[in-house]
Order: structure tokens, then sequence, then C-alpha cells
């Protein structure tokens, strides 16, 4: 009693920030929801796994949906909470948005992969839960702290998902290698952010902006060479996340490795919140000395854009493939950071939302394919899809052609935006790497099209992942575990003996079929999304 | 009937014919592109003459925040362009319905969405529509030639969607960038509307590398003489229907553009490298015609005199002469109907001599096939632009127009004329005369062959008798579209008489 007593007279003179609940919903939401989920997955008895795998990506599909629905009514209400920590505006639900429908898609590659069983369906999904309201908080940060609390909440479970698939080695490399090199990440960022607080002393984002502004940077940056450092070192955290050249080495690597679902993943929704961040960071706090960053951010995105398609090249594997087209791709849209103005944000939040459908629907037919073959990741598992499998060959050849920027899709629409930004923003010069660089990837996005449409079928080298003799290849590891010999090793055979991956899994059909299809209608009419991203644009203040 | 229904009918009922069973694909792919071509000759019928503006405008707001429109129109520009597509479609699926193709329902679905996206491309009247339309018209023939090509196809596809992609690249910035700088040069809204983008004349700074960025990417499609690298790879690699739409229409298409986009948005531009221009298409020219008379292989000597012909077409158009373009746009319409049947002759010719393109495996076919020989020797003849043919009249005209702007060049191109005379005929007297081929089995021509060939043939005849057809509906807007250059040339000339 007495205790409690000295506890609150201790904190009795301290008052708690006014916090807005209902602009913190979706934070709550999502918490709660990973929480939930994380229970569910513990509970029950008997033979539960299937009802668990059932049940537990259903509730976090759930969770997803209703922090969409919370986000949308949040819409046009831009509320600054917890004494101006966080900034609920259209920048940020949009960007919210996106995560969450990555996430999703997510749910529905997973329903079926092995990595939620290797590592508990409970724990898979609430850590992928985790991992976007780490998101929603690194868009939403109006301050260092809650930035680095998100991008360390982003980041620690996306660790373990890539490392899910534990009994395979490559899922364990790739889990390893990101958290070695993305800790490397953190620790540049939190010291950049403790730079550019003793530089600027505070913490948050209005603040350091007019400090930087009255501080009489009459020497630029180099006058100040503790704002220099810590700026410097902020923008290589980021572009660790972001994997920006020469920090993107572990992407290829670490996308290869992950399970494919967890891929599809982060290469959307993480690029997505490191961009996002980058926006508001750069755009706010330091967008007053815009002319001094800038160039060194339109160089990295310069070497950027070429390192990434260079190394895409000679990629046989999709996925390392699409992990060095991401880091062209992250190129691409650094330019938006770069010019520095309201239609710079646009543009590039209208890419992210266009980089989402683009990527999911390639990621979902890599899933499909994978599904049937043991190389279903390698070009050559792709020969003779066209033939083979319909529904699965036209998303995959949509997905390439809006990637390389074809007219019709939306990959074009998105092109078409940063470059208006950049010749806007007269930075011509980088628009004509841009375009260079989309030049580049027609050499590998094409290879993939033509292997499905030109390419005789090869014979498949073994079944796929969940089919029978995989799960037999898996057992002397496994131990007979119940888990290594769970649901779906009956359906194995009736699998390989399917001509059409259609059918059998249906749900990742969808998800290809329904991206394939978002990328060609949203590039006829575009003009929802550019509504979407001119929001976005607007809720930074102060840009014109 | 507004010109949306004239662009998308072709794709419009080859979507509804993809879901029916596949015997019926080429039977419909027929009616698709006849119901088309009705469409486009009401168009022509209804078109009035002596009007220079845009007629049949269609104009919606397509991409608001960007100030791009779904504009489209005819004028005496395209509207020849526009039945001459139909007309080459027509005859292309007519030959094709003939044929059994592996998996047709993608087949003939590819040559619809080709149809849609050239028409597109010939009426956009926006810059970012024209853009769009460039670039989607190319990748039917991707997969065209990367399915159903022949040896070594995806080599070939690889090298020619790779070239012209990265052509079109340029245009894309170069495009963004007229909007942009007009706009801000200006201190207007962005505006892609061709008119409106008229009205805003550039510096001569972004003009000068704006009018390259273009260029590249027309200069690729045509292809000319330095950017035709993957002409020969990319023509062996297509199926003959595919090669002879593409070399009779999509070069159209960039040559179009020219006429439509450089010279009334880059006045000063056209006239600063007006004489580099004319250098390309003289080389084109002259290089077109060697090659077409040295190369062993009969689809390539068609692949080559097309560049030469398209030498001929740009000297015409940057003669910056109302005449000079006049002949070179009936010129590209004369083109077009006599490429296309010449591939379909050159197929003929190889099933004769054993399925070999090759020369000197032909030989002696017309003995045995004398409706075959008399059709190619029509169709010769107008190639190497006999008189009395239209192509005489377009290559007179070209030449009448650069004779008046650069008369050393003019004089020197007139050597091309004489040597399309020589490779067309080696052609034809090595092809269906002289010793009989090793492997030649002549029979005469099928009907389902014929039918095709001899529409474009009478349509030849035709254009002929009557080449005033095509003049007097390009006129107006022609000497429209030169204006501006043509200020611009008077210019400099006055300042330079002046001290």
């Amino acid at each position: 009693m007495s205790l409690v007593m000295t506890t609150a007279a201790a904190t009795g003179h301290l008052k708690g920030p006014h916090i807005d609940w209902a602009s913190f919903m979706p934070f709550l939401v999502l918490s709660g929801g990973a929480l939930i989920v994380l229970l569910i997955g513990l509970l029950g008895g008997g033979d539960q796994t299937s009802t668990r795998g059932r049940v537990v990506p259903l509730v976090t599909v759930l969770v997803l949906a209703a922090f969409m629905v919370i986000g949308i009514s949040r819409f046009h209400h831009p509320a600054s909470i917890i004494a101006g920590a966080l900034a609920v505006d259209d920048l940020a639900l949009i960007l919210d948005m996106i995560f969450a429908v990555s996430a999703i898609a997510c749910v529905l590659l997973s329903l079926r992969a092995r990595a939620p069983e290797t590592a508990g369906h409970g724990e898979y999904y609430s850590l992928l839960l985790f991992s976007v309201l780490g998101m929603a908080v690194l868009v939403s940060a109006q301050n260092l702290v809650t930035l680095f609390i998100g991008f360390e909440l982003l980041s620690i479970p996306l660790y373990v998902l890539c490392a899910s698939e534990y009994r395979r080695e490559g899922s364990l490399e790739s889990g390893l290698k990101y958290l070695v090199i993305g800790s490397v990440g953190s620790a540049t960022l939190v010291y950049g952010l403790a730079l550019v607080y003793g530089a600027t002393g505070s913490t948050e984002f209005s603040q350091i902006a007019s400090q930087i502004s009255s501080g009489g940077l009459a020497g630029g940056l180099l006058g100040d060479p503790m704002l220099f450092t810590g700026l410097a070192l902020v923008l290589v955290g980021f572009a660790f996340k972001a994997s920006v050249a020469p920090f993107h080495q572990w992407t290829p690597d670490v996308y290869e490795g992950a399970p494919t679902p967890v891929t599809a993943f982060m290469a959307t929704a993480t690029k997505a919140a490191a961009l996002g961040v980058l926006l508001r960071f750069f755009d706010v706090a330091a967008i007053d000395i815009q002319n001094t960053w800038a160039p060194a951010i339109a160089t990295i995105a310069a070497i950027t854009i070429i390192v990434g398609n260079v190394g895409a090249l000679g990629q046989s594997s999709l996925k390392r493939m699409l992990g060095y087209s991401s880091v062209g791709q992250a190129g691409y849209m650094l330019a938006g950071v770069v010019v520095g103005t309201r239609l710079g944000v646009d543009a590039t939040v209208l890419y992210l939302a266009v980089y989402l459908m683009m990527n999911v629907a390639a990621f979902a037919v890599i899933v499909g394919v994978q599904d049937e073959r043991a190389d279903g990741d390698e070009l050559s598992g792709m020969a003779g899809l066209g033939a083979r499998s319909p529904w699965l060959a036209w998303p995959m050849t949509i997905a390439m052609l809006a990637l390389a920027g074809i007219p019709g899709t939306v990959g074009f629409i998105g092109k078409f935006q940063l470059i208006h930004a950049l010749v806007n923003g007269s930075y011509t010069w980088l628009a004509v790497v841009l375009v260079l660089g989309s030049m580049i990837s027609l050499g590998y996005y094409l290879r993939v099209v033509a292997s499905i449409w030109m390419r005789a079928p090869t014979p498949s080298p073994g079944p796929g992942y969940t089919a029978v003799s995989a799960r037999g290849r898996l057992a002397p590891i496994a131990g007979g575990s119940p888990e290594a010999d769970g649901p779906g090793a009956g359906s194995g055979q009736a699998m390989a003996s399917a001509a059409s991956l259609s059918s059998r899994f249906p749900e990742v059909t969808l998800v290809a079929v329904v991206f394939g299809a978002a990328c060609v209608v949203f590039g006829v009419f575009p003009s929802p999304l550019f509504d979407l991203a001119a929001h976005a644009g607007q809720a930074i203040g102060g840009l014109f | 009937v507004t010109l949306t229904i004239l662009i998308w009918l072709p794709l419009a009922i080859a979507l509804v014919a993809s879901q029916l069973p596949g015997r019926f694909a080429g039977r419909i792919a027929v009616l698709n592109s006849l119901v088309t071509l009705g469409v486009a000759v009401d168009f022509l019928a209804r078109f009035k003459l002596g009007h220079a503006g845009l007629q049949f405008v269609t104009d919606k707001v397509w991409i608001s925040s960007l100030g791009i429109h779904y504009k489209l129109g005819l004028d005496g520009l395209n509207v020849a362009l526009v039945v001459t597509t139909c007309i080459v479609f027509c005859a292309a699926m007519l030959w094709c319905a003939g044929r059994e193709w592996d998996r047709p329902r993608t087949f003939y679905f590819q040559f619809a969405l080709a149809q849609s996206g050239v028409l597109g491309a010939f009426c956009a009247q926006d810059l970012a529509l024209f853009v769009a339309f460039f670039d989607l018209m190319l990748i039917p023939f991707f997969f065209l030639s990367g399915i159903w090509g022949g040896q070594n196809r995806v080599r070939g596809t690889t090298k020619l969607v790779i070239y012209t992609l990265v052509g079109s690249f340029f245009m894309l910035v170069g495009a963004i960038a007229t909007g942009v700088l007009a706009s801000s040069q200006h201190g207007t809204g962005l505006t892609f509307v061709l008119s409106s983008l008229q009205a805003l004349p550039l510096s001569h700074t972004s003009q000068t590398w704006i009018f390259l960025c273009f260029a590249i990417a027309f200069l690729v499609k045509m292809p000319l003489v330095p950017f035709h690298g993957w002409l020969p790879d990319g023509y062996k690699a297509m199926p003959i229907p595919a090669v002879a739409v593409f070399s009779a229409i999509l070069s159209k298409v960039a040559a179009y553009g020219f006429l439509r986009i450089v010279l009334p948005l880059f006045p000063y531009a056209a006239v600063h490298f007006q004489v580099i221009m004319l250098l390309i298409a003289l080389v084109s020219i002259l290089w077109g015609t060697v090659v077409a008379f040295t190369t062993p292989d009969a689809r390539l000597v068609v692949a080559y005199s097309s560049v030469a012909q398209l030498g001929f077409i740009t000297l015409g158009i940057f003669s910056l002469h109302t005449d000079g373009g006049q002949g070179a746009l009936l010129q590209m319409v004369n083109h077009a109907l006599v490429t296309a049947p010449l591939f379909f002759i050159v197929a003929a010719l190889a099933q004769r001599a054993g399925g070999s393109e090759k020369l000197a495996d032909m030989g002696g076919i017309a003995f045995r096939a004398p409706i075959l020989a008399t059709l190619a020797l029509i169709i010769t003849l107008a190639t190497l632009a006999m008189p009395g043919s239209s192509n005489f009249v377009g290559e007179f005209l070209i030449l009448f127009g650069v004779f008046n702007a650069k008369l050393p060049i003019a004089l020197i191109a007139a050597l091309g004329v004489v040597g399309a005379a020589v490779y067309a005929l080696r052609l034809y007297i090595r092809a269906l005369h002289n010793r009989v081929g090793p492997n030649v089995t002549s029979f005469e021509i099928s009907l389902r062959d014929a039918v095709p060939v001899a529409g474009m043939v009478i349509v030849i005849l035709v254009l002929a008798f009557y080449p005033h057809f095509g003049l007097r509906r390009s006129a107006p807007s022609l000497r429209s579209s030169l204006a501006a250059v043509q200020l611009q040339t008077s210019i400099p000339r006055r300042v330079a008489q002046t001290p």
C-alpha cells in the first residue's frame, strides 16, 4: 500500500501527455491484434495444427482489415498525437494502406507455405503484425525517438521472419545475414540521430527544422560538422533499410533465402516504410538545407539505379533478380526525395503504390510456381509457363512489363510522374539516368517474359515445396516431428500430377491475378492513384 | 461513330474472340479487320476537304493532375495513313486465316492489339498519349516474333525490342520535358495536348536536346542507317504477316511522328539539324540500296529496300518544303501498300524453293506460276517507282522538295531512284526467272495467298491512276504543320541578307 502511495506521490507531478485515442486507434488495433494472434496460436489442443492454420491467418487478415478501415476513416483528419510524437496524416495513412495490403497479400501467400508451420502460426503472423506496427510508427514519426522505435520494431520481427523456415539452410542464413547487416544499419542510424540531436538540441522534427533555418548555417552544412555527420549517418542508416547502393549487398542474398511470402512483404512494405521516413525526415526536418543534401542523395540515387539494374542482368534466380531490381527501383524512388518538392513526394508515394502492385504480382507467381517445382525460383522454372498455366503466366508477364515501364501498365505511370518531378525540380540529368536504368532493366525483365512464352518447358528437377518428396527429404532433419509431417503431405501426390496450377492454390492465383489486373487497370485509369498521391504531398506542409 | 470506336474496335472484338473456340479465330480476325476497315473508310468518306484543322475530335481529360488528355483527331496528315493501316492489317489477316497457327487465339489477339496501338498512335493528339500508344504497339510484336518467329527468334526479338524501347524511353523523357518546360517557360499549367504545346514554343536549347530524344526514337523505329542494328535479325525473326505489318505500318508511325510532333513543336531544332537529318536519310538511301542489291536473302532485300524508301521519306520531310512533305506522305502510303505484299510474295517464293529464303535457291518459279509472277511484277515495278506508278509521283515530289532545299543532296539522292530499279529487278529476275533452282517445285499461287496480294495490287493500281486522292487531303494540314518551320527558315535568311 505504501509503495503505491509513494509511487503515486512521486509521479503525481508528472502529467502524461494527452492522447487522442481516436487518432491512436490504428496503432492500438495493430498491437492488440498482434497479441491476440499470438495467444490464439497458443490456444487449442489435440489436432490443432489445421485449426490454427486456418483461424490464425483469418484473425490476422481481420486485424489488418480493421487497421485499414480505421485508417480510411481518419483520412483528411490530420492529427498530431502523443505530444507531437506521431503524426497521423494522409501521407502516413496512405503508406499504412500500402503496408496493410502488402501484409494481407503476404498472409494469403503464406497460407500453405512451410514457413508458418515450421515457426508456428501464432508467432509467424504475430511477428508480421508487429512489423506492420513498426512501419506505421516509423512513417508517422515526428520525433527522433519514435523514429528509432518504429525502425527497430519494423526490423526485428523481419529478421525472425526471414529465418522462420529454419529447417532450410538458406532461410536461416538469410535471417542471420539480415540481422547482422540490419544491426549495423540501426547502429549507424542511432549514431546519426544522436549527432543530429547534439547539433540542434531537439528531437522534434519541427524544432530541428527551425533550429536549422535559424541556426545561421552560413557556411552551409560544412559550417556545422556535427549536423553534417549526423545527417550523413542517418542517410546511411535509412539506405541500409531501403537497400540503396552501396549499402544494398544484403538484398539479393536475403531476398533469395527468405521464404517467398516474406520476401514479397519485405520487398514492398519495408521499401515503402524506408522511403516514407526518408521523405518525412529530409522533407520536414532538413528541408531548409535541401540544396546541400540533395546533390548527395541524387548521386546515391544514380549509383543505385545503375548498380541495381546492372546487378540484376546476370541473375538466374528470380528472387535474386527481383532483389537487385528492387535496388534499382529504390534508386528511382529516391529521385522523388531528391527534388524536395510536393511533386517529388507525390511521385515517390505514387511509385510506392505502383511498386506494391507489380512486385506482389511477381512474387505471388513465384510462390505459385515454387509450389509445383523445386526450381520455381529459377528462370528455367518459368520456361513454358505460358502454355502450362496461363493464369500465372499473364500476371507475371504484366508484372515484368510494368516493372520495365511499358505503357498501359502502372509502371509507365509511375516512371512518368517521377520523371515529371525530376524535370520540374531541375534534376533532368537524374531523369536521364533513370531512363538509362530502365533501358538496362529491359534486359532482364524481358528475359523472364521470353522464358514464359518462348521457351519449351524444362523437366522439373523435382516436385515443389509442399509436395511429398520435399517433406521426405526434410524428415531426417525434422526428426519426424508432427509439424514437419503436417497437413498438405497427403495432397502432395495429387499436386505433382495436377496439370494446372490455378486450381490447386486458388489463393495464390487470386493474389497474382488481382495484383496483375490492378497493374493494368490503374495503368489505364491512373487518376485515383494520382489523387491519392496528391494528398500525401499536401500532408507535408511547407513544400511547394 | 467516334474515333474511339475505330481505335478500340479491333481489340474489343479480339477480346470477345479470345473466349470463343480457337478454330474460329482466323475467320473472326478477318471479319474484325474488315469491319475496322469499313469504319476507317467511313471516316475517309466523311472527311472534309480543304480543312487544315482536326476533324472528328474526341477530347477528354485522362490524367487531370498531369494535364494529359485523351485527345484523338484526324486531319490530312493521318487520314490516309489510318486507312492504309486498316488495309494492310486486312491483307495480313486474310493471309493468316488460310494457315494453321499454334495457339491461334493468342496469335490473332496480338495482331488486334497491334492494330489498336497503331491506330491510336496515328490518331493521338496528345503527346503523352502518343508516347503510350507508340510503345504499346511494339509489345504484340515482341510476342509475335518471339513465339511464332523463325530461327534465332529469341535473339532477334530481344534485339528488336531493346533497340526500339531504348528509343522509346528517350522519347518519354523528351515528351515529359516538352510538357514541363513549356509550362514552366511560359508560366502556364501543365499540358501535353499538341495544339496547346504548339502555342508554347520552347527555348532554343531545350528544343535542341528534346529534338534529339525524339529523333533517336523515330530513327530506330524506321530504321535509318546508324540505328538499324536490329533490322536483319529482327526482320528474319518475325513471322511473315508480322514483318509485313511492321515494315509497312510501324515504320510509318515514326515518319509520321516527325511531321505531327517534331516539326510543329521544335521548329528551331528541325532547321538546326536539317542538314544532319538529310545526310542520315541520304546515307540510308545509298546504304540500303547497296545492301539490298548484294544480300543473298530475299526477305532482307525487301527489308533493306525499306531502309532506302524510309530514307526517301525522311528526305522529303526534312526538305522542310511543302512539296517534299507531300511526297513523303504519299510515299508513306505507297511504301506501306507495296512492302506488305512483297513480303507475302517472298513467303510464297520460299514455299516453292523448299522453305529457303535464299535467292540462290530460288529461280525459274515464274514458268509454272504466271499469276504469281504477274502480281510480283506489278509490285516490283511499283517498288522501283516506275513512271505511272504512285511511287513515282511520291519520289518525284520528294526530290523536287529537296532540290529546292539542298541541291547537292538531291542530286546524290536521285542515284537512289536508279538503285531501286537495280535491286528490285534483281530480286524479281533471280527469284522468278533465270535457271530453275535446285529444290524448286513451282506451282500456281493458291487462292488464299492470291486474295490478299491481289487486293493490295488493286489498291496500288487505283492509287497509281489517282495519286491526287491522297495529296488533296493532306495539303492544307501539311502546310500548317510546316508553318512553324518555314517561319524559322525565313528569319535567318532575312537576317543574313540585311548586313
